[in-house]
């Protein structure tokens, strides 16, 4: 059931404000979403001022600036810096996107920082994957084949039948588009979401897997699959231009198919 | 059935100890998007449109009952009140008629790269807005 507020422990109550250094030409404030387990209480919302011109062009520049140089206790997850990883996916001025890829200055006013949308809290922007990536391993994400590959080379594709797969093995599994989807908000214990829907689109429609009935059939369940209701904050979000709700349009059109 | 995602809520702090972890907020900063908000509307209209289907019987009824019950009945939709209700139902049955045949499109495979998404958007609003006028002008000037 669609819970829409909060609950008691999770409101966000206003924090601390650290000033920029006098004399700054440029400064932009950033609002960052704080959660400590080691201190009893609420998160809350902590401001800090920073030069941009002593900054580096993305709003993960900002937060490493931060981390370096104002607050050692933020806690995020970083790693490549270019986009590639998918570490470092958080709630930007109210959409998810990859920290590293969103530039500062597309961002008008304060900067607010969120964790993804409806997890639980690790530590301040910090969220907690482990259904999400438990969902991702119940696809089974990888190759299965009955037939035995050729004995001195790979299994083969035509160039037609590896384009299919375009728009799908990008995906860096940074979960930006499952925690924008209200359905995944509200379903998400049973609702497989639309990163893991698209990655198992991408093997069903592998031409070297050969099990897509069972793939399909795994998929054919009131929750697992048809929460979608096409909203598409899935594909309006996504940091690497995919299309998780057409992937999902796909799967739904293949269940109608076998019904012959 | 309970939520398995609850499990996810205990953590432990640095000592070890329990502790119940934040949920992070969701509706609260997400920034309206013309994706979910046209998503939003088309339920909100189905809703709206099961609650006109109430009073519409309940006018037939009372056209079924007596001359006087009608009568009482035909008022109400002619005052103001009766007649802002009448526009929304209008308007909640074009767009969610609009929105329907967006949604079929989808479901055969088409519109779903975002430029064409937000377009047909825009087009069905435009079309459901409209739509209504017509109904309206036709209903009011030309009948």
């Amino acid at each position: 059931m669609a819970e829409l507020s909060l609950p008691k422990n999770s409101r966000v109550v206003a924090g601390t404000t650290h000033k920029a250094a006098p004399g700054g030409t440029n400064i932009k404030s950033f609002q960052i979403y704080r959660w400590n387990p080691d201190d009893a209480g609420n998160p809350h919302i902590d401001t800090y001022e920073i030069d941009l011109d002593k900054c580096g062009p993305m709003v993960l520049d900002a937060l490493i600036k931060i981390k370096n140089e104002i607050d050692p206790s933020l806690t995020f997850r970083r790693s490549c810096r270019e986009g590639i990883c998918g570490s470092c996916a958080m709630n930007i001025d109210g959409t998810n996107t990859l920290a590293c890829l969103k530039p500062i200055d597309t961002i008008d006013d304060t900067v607010k920082i969120n964790p993804l949308p409806h997890m639980a809290v690790v530590k301040d922007l910090v969220p907690d994957l482990t259904q999400a990536y438990a969902q991702y391993a119940s696809i089974e994400p990888w190759l299965q084949a009955d037939s035995p590959a050729p004995p001195d080379a790979e299994r083969l594709q035509s160039i037609e039948e590896r384009a299919e797969l375009d728009g799908m093995w990008e995906c860096i599994l940074c979960f930006c588009c499952t925690t924008s989807c209200p359905s995944y908000w509200w379903n998400g214990d049973r609702y497989l979401g639309p990163a893991v829907l698209l990655a198992a689109y991408r093997w069903i429609a592998d031409s070297r897997d050969e099990n897509m009935g069972k793939r399909l059939d795994a998929l054919e369940d009131p929750f697992k699959l048809y929460r979608c209701h096409t909203i598409m904050n899935c594909t309006q979000t996504c940091p690497k231009g995919l299309n998780p709700a057409k992937a999902i349009g796909k799967i739904k059109q293949l269940m109608v198919e076998r019904q012959g | 059935m309970q939520d398995v995602r609850e499990a996810l809520m205990q953590g432990r702090n640095s000592t070890g100890k329990l502790v119940q972890r934040p949920l992070s907020p969701h509706l609260q900063v997400y920034k309206p998007q013309i994706s979910s908000t046209l998503s939003i509307f088309h339920r909100i209209s189905g809703v709206a449109l099961a609650g006109g289907a109430v009073l519409l019987s309940l006018w037939l009824t009372a056209a079924a009952t007596s001359p006087h019950a009608f009568a009482l009945a035909q008022s109400l939709v002619d005052s103001i009140v009766g007649m802002l209700v009448l526009i929304g139902f209008t308007l909640a049955l074009f767009y969610h008629f609009c929105n329907g045949i967006r949604h079929l499109l989808w479901d055969v495979g088409y519109g779903f790269d975002l430029p064409t998404m937000h377009r047909t958007g825009a087009i069905v609003l435009a079309a459901s807005a409209g739509l209504t006028i017509v109904v309206w002008i036709i209903g009011l000037v030309v009948l």
